[in-house]
């Protein structure tokens, strides 16, 4: 991983995913999204960043309705995903959350086996017919988290024996087990040694290809490398968003410059 | 900066050594010393007072499980049989061939003591029905010869036991001084002797003039009953409504009332449960009165919110991580809870529920009042249906019945009770632990 690489950012001409407008998310009285607007391509990456409290992890979470599991947390206006409101009541936010995976910060397998924290998603959407099959997605899963080769001779072990960075690839493999089409991540390097954190950001340069991924990350660095849209967040607004690269190298906006440099945040 | 150098400029710095303790240090240290010693005197008080109950318990109850028994050699012919059967007062005519026996036993040990059949029935007490039911029940035994064990009666037992002694024994139609001499010889014959109580663990209560017959048997089988009502209906209706409270209810002020309420309903007195299911099960539903299906429902009652708290206890301490995992790969929520939450709420849930039960099984005040006290465990139960519904008493209630009974002897069953009623609860807990375990290791 070489540091602050920039090359190859050039967003190609893709098709957009999620477009969020005038979000606003309270939790009780607190304001904590207010107006955000933003449009999220296929099969890229995009980094929020911004200071803490700044309602980046809030927003992400409204990308696969996992704010419905707080009562107090209200959220307005439309997120559409692939044109379709995932806020309008027909949709159920089980069939949506198959389809928006997530990553959480502190990795958090189940406590079973590794073959069953990557079967348990395609087990209970029934996305495989017969043990064959269900070896098959295990394999290519754990494959896609980029930790096959260090488990395959003990799936049946505990997920929770493995080391943090081993889980949290765990995670990844079980997210992309369900076959989604966006992927979150919620600081998923942040309990993690910086070896352990190369390996993952690698995984999610890989990921690229085939999903769009959402990152909230608390290292710049980490935004500058694996990413190709970045979103700096500030007390609840979006104040710029742009290509990575050109948020890195010459923002806009002063707060973000600030932000950028270190001197608010 | 500048503050800084003016705040510390002339204060001298006194030099201490790490290698001796200052006084701060050492007050800190005694004040730890002093409570250290606290709590260990604290817990050989606890292991004191457990040893001596303990250890008062088992003296006192041992005795329960052995008995006085008088041996005799009885060999009762069919025509003996047939001739008792006509007569109008059928056990006295037993109680005579059976006297008979007594006194040949006496002759062929060579015991010379004066005595005759009163003295007998004394020492006996009334057997003559032990021995009707005997030969009713198997004829097959007729024309050979038997060897009857048979209970002393309550005064001999204590003498035999100490409880009376020859000073202060008076004359009386239950024991005189004279018939002393007639045990005497034969205790030294071996015709009365000290024997295993096997109807202690299997027989069931009897009347107030025959402690060396009671049993505590149907009333373990009384208990396991009321138990098996209790697990079936507390474990479900307790962790469903647990569970739906802890996962799926809205948090509002109903549910907060709701909250509260079984909270409160954890500390109510047990007799208040006793007098609730007399209300309503027996004078409202009209439920058999003293049975254990009646005294299990009471039992549930007192053990729901027991169980509701602990199981959302154990829900609660489940980390919410594994919800969100669950959540995040597109699991419904009563899946998340389902494959995820419960199997890790386990152990505790299951903790709860044999503490609940234990409680339940010791509790006797709310059986007081729905009549499982008395002279009610008259028998075993036929059948598992009529387990539920026919009168039956508890284990505590039980050992409340002999405890207020006058007899010394029935004192003596009381212990004896607690000793196996102390071997239930701890096998309870041990299956606890075991259930534990197992579910713990399943990570």
């Amino acid at each position: 991983m070489n540091d602050m690489r920039t090359v190859e950012r050039t967003v190609d001409e893709q098709s957009l995913k999620i477009a969020a407008k005038n979000v606003q998310v309270h939790y009780g009285d607190t304001h904590a999204i207010k107006d955000v607007n933003l449009d999220i391509p296929d099969k890229t990456v995009t980094a929020f960043i911004g200071p803490s409290g700044c309602g980046k992890s809030t927003f992400l979470r409204c990308l696969n309705r996992m704010n419905d599991t707080i009562d107090i947390c209200r959220v307005q206006g439309e997120i559409l995903l692939d044109g379709e409101n995932i806020y309008d009541p027909k949709v159920d936010p089980v069939q949506l959350r198959a389809k928006v995976g997530m990553v959480f910060q502190k990795p958090n397998p189940f406590p079973k086996s590794i073959y069953d924290n990557v079967a348990y998603g395609p087990r209970i959407h029934g996305l495989a017919n017969n043990k064959a099959e269900l070896d098959e997605i295990v394999e290519k899963s754990l494959r896609r988290g980029a930790i096959w080769n260090e488990v395959k001779d003990r799936l049946d072990a505990p997920g929770t024996g493995l080391s943090g960075g081993q889980q949290q690839r765990l995670c990844i493999a079980r997210a992309v087990a369900t076959e989604p089409e966006v992927l979150l991540m919620d600081e998923p390097c942040s309990a993690l040694d910086p070896i352990a954190t190369a390996q993952v950001e690698e995984l999610i340069d890989e990921l690229r290809a085939r999903f769009s991924v959402v990152i909230v990350t608390h290292s710049m660095q980490q935004a500058a490398r694996v990413s190709q849209k970045t979103a700096f967040f500030h007390l609840g607004h979006i104040v710029e968003v742009g290509e990575t690269n050109q948020i890195f190298t010459n923002p806009e906006d002063p707060r973000t410059e600030s932000y950028i440099t270190g001197r608010i945040g | 900066m500048t503050d800084l150098n003016t705040v510390f400029a002339h204060e001298p710095r006194v030099k201490t050594s790490l290698l001796t303790q200052d006084e701060h240090t050492k007050k800190r240290n005694a004040a730890e010393r002093r409570f250290k010693s606290y709590g260990i005197a604290a817990v050989l008080i606890g292991v004191f007072f457990l040893f001596v109950l303990g250890f008062s318990i088992i003296r006192s109850g041992l005795p329960a499980f052995s008995n006085v028994v008088i041996g005799v050699e009885l060999t009762l012919s069919q025509e003996e049989f047939d001739a008792s059967e006509k007569e109008l007062f059928k056990t006295k005519a037993y109680q005579s061939l059976f006297n008979a026996a007594v006194e040949k036993t006496v002759v062929e040990k060579g015991i010379s003591v004066e005595f005759d059949n009163a003295a007998i029935e004394r020492i006996m007490g009334k057997t003559g029905g032990t021995i009707r039911s005997h030969y009713r029940d198997t004829q097959s035994d007729l024309g050979k010869s038997v060897t009857f064990e048979l209970p002393v009666a309550s005064r001999v037992d204590g003498y035999m036991n100490g409880r009376v002694t020859r000073d202060t024994l008076q004359d009386s139609r239950f024991l005189k001084l004279s018939d002393l001499d007639l045990v005497d010889g034969l205790v030294e014959a071996g015709v009365i002797r000290n024997a295993f109580n096997w109807n202690f663990l299997t027989g069931a209560d009897t009347g107030v003039d025959n402690p060396g017959g009671a049993g505590f048997g149907a009333s373990v089988v009384g208990s396991a009953f009321m138990m098996l009502v209790v697990l079936c209906l507390s474990l479900p209706i307790g962790v469903a409504a647990s569970i739906y409270l802890e996962e799926f209810a809205p948090r509002n002020k109903y549910t907060d009332l709701i909250e509260v309420n079984i909270s409160n309903l954890a500390a109510v007195p047990s007799i208040v449960f006793g007098i609730l299911g007399l209300a309503v099960f027996i004078q409202f539903m009209h439920l058999p009165q003293s049975a254990p299906l009646v005294g299990g429902l009471v039992l549930t009652l007192m053990t729901l919110p027991t169980i509701i708290i602990s199981t959302r206890a154990s829900l609660k301490a489940v980390p919410p991580s594994i919800r969100d995992a669950a959540l995040g790969v597109g699991a419904s929520k009563m899946q998340a809870v389902f494959h995820h939450v419960l199997p890790l709420a386990m152990p505790g849930i299951l903790t709860g529920t044999i503490l609940g039960l234990a409680q339940a099984l010791g509790e006797t005040a709310p059986l007081l009042l729905i009549g499982m006290v008395g002279f009610v465990a008259r028998g075993y139960p036929d059948g598992f249906i009529a387990g539920f519904t026919e009168a039956n008493s508890a284990m505590p209630a039980q050992i409340y019945t002999w405890a207020a009974r006058a007899d010394a002897s029935f004192y003596e069953k009381a212990w004896g009770g607690i000793i196996i009623l102390l071997i239930f609860l701890l096998t309870m807990n041990i299956i606890a632990i075991i259930l534990r375990r197992r579910f713990e290791r399943r990570w």
